[in-house]
């Protein structure tokens, strides 16, 4: 009885939240970031950033059933009709990439706190979640949004926020200030290429809407116009994800973030712009046009197997473990624009596929550093010796991730990169395997190298350093393996598993490239 | 496109002529300078140019945000970090110049191949003038009872856009705020200090510009309050109004020092200030959704009548956009004067 | 058309694309720091220009619609009435240029306004953190040159092997 009451009170609020889910997803974290500047005493700020981040994991979560029963949801702002008004509008696509940054927001915090209490002055900690609130508010608002020019804004809240994060390493590294201002300069020559190429799609059809500027440009896709904004669309947003040869900002940027930042933004910021491009590419622009077709063979795969090889390569020569990874970040981007330049359905499923892998592999691998700068000071590879017997969870999560990195059998990176290879046999692109399996070689090397250190050689003797951090308190300490264990667990669980990333990358691959314009 | 359309040569296209090629001097002239001083304020004078062409082109709000923004604050800054570094930069190597001409005279190539299929300048019905445009022009009206349709699309049709945006400005000041800090609290002796500026240290500034300023910043204001709730019949809006109005705090602060300025508009509150604007935007769409409907539908706000309801919520997310403008303008600036050794009249 | 008609429609977008150019080269070819902002702000503003030439009407008022004449305002073709917001939605896409005037008055098009306002705020907002951290720059290397602190980075590295 009390239980059907009970019920009879929450169902309604549930519906309601459902039904308002797409704009909470943003505004939540938009308006709290705000208020978190004034919370500065003790955790109190920590503690609202990570409250205000899993309501927005649930309200994610209350999208999913929606999605799942009527294939997309569209939410008009203010209740104007597009292509007044703007529209949220959420299918298996963004829903996937929603579930990876909201999930990621709430991991890198529980994660992060040690961390930050480690790297972060105290009276800075405040503004520095409120800024990253920001930053994850700008990530959801790129994914959800409908809207061609939306995408600028929210591309922009989260570019700034990101910026000044990323030079908050600076108390650790002075060099994070130059990082953070050569990615300044290089994000923004991409948002407004982005802007060049939205005002040229505007030229063309008159419109805002993303479904309403593809039904406009239906079949034109031989005037100059609408091509000129297909190019200036994917330099722009390849310059904001990193995009080989576009790269050059992100190994500083990542190496000199602090920690936590890192984590996140190696698991969501260049997946969101890549999330955009192939919204664009497929939604917006003709799928299947000579010209697109054309891009794709003769421009994104040349590039895709480049950045995977010459990155590779790379990532073996450094000695610092975070840009090492950052290489190899460049280098598995190039995996998922493979998988888009193919242009099948296969190929397009395989690169959200590796998308989503990549990210838990990549966030399980920056915590690992993480976890362990707190306690070795490490920065540099040759600083991993003996992590095996000084800290052995953080070693073998490490190593499970490092594992999935390589593509071993049960781990996720091995059916992603399983499924890159059938969608590119299906297409007959023999050296696209090649590619990979090269890419895959020098994969172990890097990563060998790193897995070698850790457990072939003895610890070096704790001494303090004056570069050395201090010991974090255990319990933090213990908060920050939590989701590192997790992350692991996960590169391994998808493995046996994969059913919700594949059948979501699956849904969105079909309804990108087999209904048009929809 | 509309192919019968031909562009008129009159008197406007050679008002037009002239600004372009202005434009085009002061742009060559920033590339071959290496003066840093010069060339912020060249830059200043491009965003300038630019504002009057764009009253030329009809678009006199952006006119006014231009000259307010690109040409006011921005040149401020500029001149500001300026000062605080070298006055000359160095000339680039020859090999980064042919490097950078060849990817710019790439970009401009792929930017001409489009020229072909762009619409005829002043076209009525070209396709971006033609379809949504020309509905907002229709609709504003009796859809929200705004004569600026500028406001009315701004405020209400793309409102969650300028959520964004007054966002942007937020996340802004928050990184001008953990970068350099706001320059702490000042303390009781400063204070005291601070408003005592009649004594000799401050008579050694100007006094007919002391004066004059004392007169000239309440009208700021005043003017800046006029631009805020004219927005809707005439251009203006919360952002010029909020950069007036922190210019007014500026000048203060240039003419009777930070501390002054900072003495009478605090710290704490310009910060408060920064998240509340946001804040009352953020609410009213809240507001929306508590009476039922979508976000930021400010049909609702008033249940007798959809229009005026649209002019509550306009005004009211205008107010947020006017806190929030004005308050991160007064960070940036604080925090840029807490860095740099006060401006001696050497300088100028 | 003929050349010179197409001149005359073209020479605006032929104008803003060198004033874009002109801006982008001086981001990528300066090593000074604020050279390279002052060049990003320039680029900005010409693709603001962009924008603002294409929703330019000939013979149009800036869009700050008049109130109808007395007794003309059903005249309008598809204005609707009060509470046209949610059930009259259906927005029309073919006009011809009787449909033009609004109220007897041709304006220009405010979207591109109301984006480019949008796109100024933006534009300040990174110059303002772009400009922080040259302050933070020029504090800890004594320059806003790339190449110096480059160098300087790159004597700290040797000094640190050492």
């Amino acid at each position: 009885m009390t239980m059907a009451m009970a019920l009879g009170m929450i169902m309604p609020i549930l519906t309601w939240a459902g039904t308002h889910a797409p704009p909470l997803v943003v505004v939540t974290p938009l308006l709290a970031g705000p208020i978190a500047v004034f919370l500065h005493k003790g955790r109190l700020a920590w503690a609202w950033a990570l409250a205000i981040s899993i309501l927005t994991f649930v309200f994610v979560l209350l999208l999913m059933p929606q999605v799942i029963q009527n294939g997309h949801i569209a939410y008009y702002m203010g209740t104007w009709v597009p292509p007044l008004g703007i529209e949220y509008r959420i299918d298996s696509l963004n829903l996937l990439i929603l579930l990876l940054v909201s999930a990621m927001g709430v991991l890198s915090l529980v994660f992060g706190l040690p961390l930050v209490e480690n790297e972060i002055e105290e009276s800075k900690r405040g503004q520095f979640f409120a800024a990253f609130l920001l930053c994850l508010a700008g990530l959801l608002g790129v994914t959800i949004t409908g809207d061609a020019f939306n995408v600028f804004v929210f591309l922009e809240i989260s570019s700034i926020a990101t910026y000044v994060l990323v030079s908050m390493g600076a108390e650790r590294d002075r060099r994070a200030y130059v990082a953070a201002f050569n990615y300044l300069v290089m994000g923004t020559i991409g948002a407004t290429f982005f802007v060049i190429g939205v005002g040229l799609l505007y030229m063309a059809s008159g419109t805002l809407n993303m479904a309403d500027i593809a039904m406009h440009i239906h079949g034109h896709s031989d005037n100059r116009v609408v091509r000129a904004a297909f190019a200036f669309i994917v330099i722009g947003l390849g310059l904001k994800m990193a995009m080989f040869p576009l790269h050059t900002w992100l190994p500083s940027a990542y190496a000199r973030a602090p920690s936590m930042v890192g984590v996140f933004l190696a698991s969501t910021a260049t997946k969101v712009a890549f999330y955009a491009m192939v919204r664009f590419i497929f939604s917006v622009f003709t799928p299947g046009s000579p010209f697109e077709g054309a891009v794709f063979d003769l421009v994104l795969a040349p590039m895709a197997v480049a950045a995977m090889i010459i990155c590779s390569v790379q990532a073996l020569y450094q000695i610092n473990i975070r840009r090492l990874l950052a290489y190899s970040s460049i280098a598995q981007l190039g995996y998922m624009l493979l998988g888009l330049s193919m242009g099948s359905i296969a190929g397009v499923a395989a690169g959200l596929l590796h998308l989503f892998n990549h990210a838990l592999m990549k966030g399980a691998l920056f915590m690992g550093v993480g976890k362990a700068s707190l306690r070795q000071g490490v920065t540099n590879v040759q600083d991993l010796r003996g992590l095996g017997k000084t800290m052995p969870l953080t070693a073998a999560s490490f190593t499970v991730a490092g594992l999935s990195l390589i593509g071993v059998p049960l781990t996720a990176g091995f059916v992603s990169k399983y499924y890159l290879v059938v969608a590119a046999l299906e297409r007959g692109w023999w050296w696209a395997v090649a590619a990979l399996i090269v890419s895959s070689v020098l994969a172990i090397f890097y990563i060998g190298k790193m897995l070698e250190t850790m457990y072939l050689h003895e610890p070096p003797k704790i001494t303090k350093s004056k570069k050395t951090a201090p010991q974090a308190p255990a319990k933090t300490s213990l908060l920050a393996l939590g989701p590192l264990m997790l992350m692991a667990a996960a590169n391994i669980y998808f493995f046996f598993d994969a059913s919700l990333p594949k059948g979501l990358a699956d849904a969105a691959a079909k309804a990108l490239l087999g209904g048009g314009a929809s | 496109m509309n192919a019968d359309f031909i562009t008129p040569l009159d008197a406007f296209t050679i008002i037009d002529l002239i600004l372009m090629l202005m434009l085009l001097i002061v742009g060559l002239a920033i590339v071959r300078l290496n003066d840093i001083f010069a060339i912020v304020m060249l830059a200043g004078v491009y965003s300038l140019v630019s504002a009057l062409w764009f009253v030329s082109l009809d678009a006199v709000d952006v006119a006014f945000t231009e000259a307010a923004v690109g040409a006011g604050i921005s040149t401020v800054l500029m001149l500001g970090a300026m000062l605080l570094s070298s006055r000359t930069a160095l000339p680039a190597k020859p090999v980064r110049k042919w490097a950078s001409f060849f990817i710019v005279l790439a970009t401009g190539a792929a930017l001409m191949y489009a020229v072909t299929d762009m619409p005829s300048f002043g076209d009525p019905l070209s396709a971006p003038n033609a379809y949504v445009g020309l509905e907002y022009l229709k609709r504003s009206l009796p859809d929200t009872e705004i004569p600026n349709v500028v406001s009315s699309v701004l405020a209400s049709y793309r409102g969650y856009d300028t959520l964004g945006e007054t966002s942007v400005i937020l996340t802004a000041g928050l990184g001008v705020m953990l970068i350099l800090g706001m320059g702490g609290k000042i303390n009781g002796q400063l204070k005291k200090k601070a408003i005592d500026y009649d004594n000799a240290d401050a008579q050694a500034h100007h006094t007919v510009l002391r004066v004059v300023s004392k007169m000239m910043i309440p009208l700021i204001v005043l003017y800046g309050f006029y631009v805020q709730f004219h927005g809707d019949f005439g251009p203006g809006g919360g952002f010029q109004a909020g950069v007036i109005i922190a210019s007014a705090v500026i000048l203060y602060a240039l003419i009777f020092g930070v501390d002054a300025a900072k003495a009478a508009v605090p710290p704490l509150v310009v910060r408060i200030g920064a998240a509340l604007g946001v804040l009352i935007y953020g609410g009213t769409g809240i507001a929306g959704l508590i009476l039922g409907s979508n976000y930021l539908d400010y049909n609702v706000l008033d249940p007798h009548s959809a229009p005026h309801g649209q002019e509550l919520g306009i005004m009211s997310i205008e107010i947020g956009v006017l806190i929030t403008v004005c308050s991160v303008m007064l960070v940036i600036f604080y925090g840029f004067t807490s860095r740099q050794p006060d401006i001696t009249d050497k300088d100028w | 058309m003929n050349g010179m008609q197409f001149l005359a429609g073209h020479f605006n977008y032929i104008v803003v694309i060198i004033l874009m150019m002109t801006g982008l080269y001086i981001v990528i070819s300066t090593g000074n720091m604020v050279k390279k902002l002052t060049g990003l702000g320039v680029f900005q503003t010409s693709v603001f220009q962009l924008y603002i030439t294409m929703g330019k009407v000939t013979g149009g008022r800036p869009p700050i619609v008049a109130h109808a004449p007395e007794g003309a305002e059903h005249a309008a073709a598809n204005g609707g009435e009060h509470g046209a917001s949610t059930a009259d939605t259906a927005v029309r896409m073919v006009h011809d240029m009787a449909d033009v005037p609004v109220n007897g008055v041709i304006y220009s098009n405010p979207i591109p306004h109301v984006l480019i306002l949008t796109g100024i705020v933006v534009g300040v907002a990174t110059l303002a953190v772009g400009l922080a951290l040259i302050v933070r720059i020029r504090e800890t290397y004594d320059s806003i040159e790339e190449e110096d602190v480059e160098e300087a980075e790159y004597k700290a590295r040797k000094a640190a092997n050492a």
